[in-house]
């Protein structure tokens, strides 16, 4: 499992290639957080290669949209599969976020 | 990554098997002991996944509900059940066949109350960003009961039933 970020037209993404879960979220939220304190204010979370994402994850991306949008920024997600879109509608978290069908549409939406 | 993180194994030497059709797998049982390490809960995960994989075509009954209900149910045995001790042990026994499965998670802590906690799909609980544990494993499982003194969750799932979702049964 691992978070590769990277900067596309002053958009960071971040790639999750695993699952999004208890063991590992604060590895993510660090990352975000400390893009943002650096300075950038744009944000694409890429869910491509991700199988599951527990209540734990879901809780580290709704802590870093209000961080994100309390700071001038926007986050969008990108590239659910069936089942994180299930999880998503389940929580009805899928009215909280912005989330894209892919990487391309997420992009050119911010 | 210590001896802690790598996956599970079966340690329960009294595996038993019988039943079933010459065409289906025959059920089964075991146990798994686990440490209180956050590290293992994918692990175990994948292990109990490939597992159930002999007993049933798969789909989201798999891969959404069992995959995510299990990991809150190990998160929360570990975290709010022995509060992270490494000295303490989750024990998850599971029974499967190709109707259902059904795990039971004991931990070694006080257990607690599962009426206490609010719905996080509430509007003014959608930003909070804890709760969701609970109520997840109650909408993803079929069944869901607390034993003992709070400290044992069993949980049943058939791969079967359809897919519940939000808005209803």
């Amino acid at each position: 499992m691992s978070f590769q970020t990277t900067k596309q037209n002053g958009v960071v993404v971040v790639d999750v290639d695993g699952q999004l879960i208890v063991g590992n979220r604060q590895e993510l939220k660090q990352k975000v957080l400390d893009e943002l304190e650096g300075g950038e204010r744009k944000f694409l979370i890429d869910f491509a290669n991700t199988g599951y994402i527990d209540s734990s994850g879901l809780g580290v991306l709704v802590s870093l949209s209000k961080k994100i949008r309390e700071m001038g920024g926007e986050l969008r997600l990108a590239n659910l599969n069936e089942d994180l879109r299930t999880l998503f509608e389940l929580t009805k978290l899928d009215t909280l976020f912005n989330i894209a069908d892919s990487r391309d549409e997420a992009l050119a939406s911010l | 990554m210590g001896p802690a993180a790598q996956g599970p194994l079966p340690d329960d030497a009294r595996e038993r098997s019988g039943g079933g059709a010459a065409s289906a797998p025959p059920a089964t049982a075991f146990a798994l002991e686990l440490p209180s390490d956050l590290r293992v809960i994918e692990g175990a995960v994948g292990y109990l996944v490939e597992r159930c994989r002999a007993f049933t075509a798969g789909g989201s009954r798999l891969t959404l509900n069992f995959r995510v209900g299990l990991c809150e149910a190990l998160a929360n045995a570990m975290l709010y059940g022995n509060g992270r001790d490494p000295e303490k042990r989750v024990r998850v026994e599971v029974e499967l066949d190709t109707s259902r499965v059904e795990v039971r998670v004991v931990d070694q802590g006080k257990g607690f109350d599962p009426q206490e906690v609010p719905d996080p799909t509430a509007p003014g609980n959608l930003e909070r960003p804890g709760g969701r544990g609970v109520f997840l494993l109650h909408k993803l499982m079929d069944q869901v009961e607390y034993r003992g003194c709070g400290n044992e969750v069993r949980m049943v799932l058939h791969w079967s039933t359809p897919l519940r979702r939000a808005s209803g049964e």
